[in-house]
């Protein structure tokens, strides 16, 4: 299938008396075309879930299936092949390299991708451009606000033909204006297709996505239905 | 939500019709807030009765044209800049977790749980509301504003269920006589 399937996944770090079980169990599929949040409280496993997702680490047992690729059963370059190309990252301190302008830092995956010079700075400047960022492209991450950085850090994540877009606490301490400009763009990027996850604490951030799955000591716990839609905040027993 | 103030305000801009005020109020409230013909009226009727607002003796029924009087006038600037009530109303979901704690067999956090999946759903709903008005401001501030309400009751079931889970794992000790005068003094305060 198109997306992100996790089977039976579990890991656990240390071993014996001191062994903790970050996730235990886990099932679940993001479509293509999904945005899928991920809540829970600290140490309830979102942050190895996504990194586990992302193929950056591997299950302790389970099966992770990205685009309808088994990663367990691929070598360490395949599956760095797979980070490159197929999975966009946005972490909360954004990872953009101070010495790179913000152009230079979105055409970066391109380049190593084995891009030209030339093509990958065509395409991260489009790719800037659809966040409203074209005009500070030639900026370094210094003269750019946290908002524009933030957009930035997105640009690189889904610049080129990403299938995977995972996101944690992506809108770092952006105000709630400038959070919500980047979960409309993180949204509007799944609909063309991509499976996206988000980790948040946030439950104005993961009311953005389509589907929010709730976490608890590793597990999955409960999920939110699809919106019985606008109308049913008219009716009066539609209010809380 | 002061209906009372809302029609009130709206008759600033100059005369109108109970239907047209009513048309007004659900536009600039984004349409989250509807409103039927009979609140209007009684409303109007209230407001007349109260000088704020008044009519032609000759106009009736439904095209009967309200004006704001002066004194209304000053009834719009005083509400506006008056906060509203401090005083916080009872909260039936603070007072279902604390009758679920008391309540044998009851699984707390999944008591918790189903909670907050419903405000987060609630929280999905409205944000699509604003997602689909991407240049409506109005609509923007009445939805952000039920967010952010939603939001501080997550915040509030996430603490409480971090304090019953702390409160399951803690050993007994001499604190408990403590700690229950101030559970009893904070259910005082609620309800």
């Amino acid at each position: 299938m198109q997306g992100i399937e996790l089977e039976g996944v579990s890991k656990t770090y240390g071993a014996d008396d001191s062994v903790v079980h970050a996730l235990r169990d886990v099932s679940l599929t993001i479509a293509a075309g999904e945005l899928v949040a991920i809540m829970g409280a600290s140490g309830s496993g979102k942050s190895t879930l996504l990194t586990i997702a992302g193929s950056l680490e591997e299950p302790s047992s389970g099966k992770v299936t990205i685009h309808g690729s088994d990663v367990s059963a691929m070598s360490k370059n395949q599956r760095a092949r797979l980070r490159r190309r197929s999975i966009g990252y946005v972490f909360q301190d954004l990872n953009l390299l101070a010495g790179l302008t913000a152009a230079e830092n979105v055409a970066l995956p391109l380049e190593l991708d084995g891009l030209g010079l030339k093509q990958a700075r065509r395409t991260a400047i489009a790719a800037l451009e659809r966040m409203g960022m074209a005009e500070r492209a030639d900026r370094f991450p210094d003269q750019l606000s946290g908002g524009e950085r933030q957009r930035v850090a997105i640009a690189r994540a889904v610049v080129g033909q990403r299938d995977v877009l995972l996101a944690d606490e992506p809108t770092g301490a952006l105000d709630s204006v400038n959070g919500e400009a980047v979960m409309r763009i993180l949204r509007s990027a799944c609909q063309d297709g991509v499976a996206g996850v988000v980790v948040t604490h946030d439950a104005q951030l993961a009311s953005w996505a389509h589907r929010v799955i709730f976490l608890r000591d590793g597990r999955v716990v409960d999920q939110t239905v699809p919106s019985a839609g606008v109308d049913s905040l008219l009716s009066s027993d539609g209010r809380p | 939500m002061s209906v009372r103030h809302a029609l009130l305000a709206l008759l600033t801009e100059g005369p109108k019709i109970g239907l047209r005020l009513r048309e007004e109020f659900e536009q600039q409230t984004g349409d989250v807030w509807p409103l039927n013909v009979g609140q209007v009226y009684t409303t109007l009727q209230r407001l007349e009765r109260d000088g704020l607002i008044e009519t032609n003796g000759d106009d009736v029924g439904q095209m009967k044209d309200f004006r704001i009087t002066d004194e209304g006038r000053l009834e719009v600037d005083t509400w506006l800049h008056t906060p509203p009530s401090v005083i916080p109303p009872r909260d039936e979901l603070v007072i279902k977790v604390l009758v679920a704690l008391g309540v044998p067999g009851v699984d707390v956090p999944a008591v918790l749980q189903s909670h907050r999946r419903r405000l987060v759903e609630l929280m999905q709903a409205y944000t699509a509301l604003k997602e689909e008005a991407v240049n409506d401001m109005r609509v923007a501030l009445v939805v952000d504003a039920e967010l952010f309400r939603l939001d501080a009751l997550i915040r509030w079931l996430d603490s409480a269920d971090a304090r019953v889970r702390a409160s399951a794992n803690a050993p007994r000790n001499d604190t408990s006589t403590e700690a229950s005068v101030v559970t009893r003094r904070t259910i005082r305060v609620v309800t």
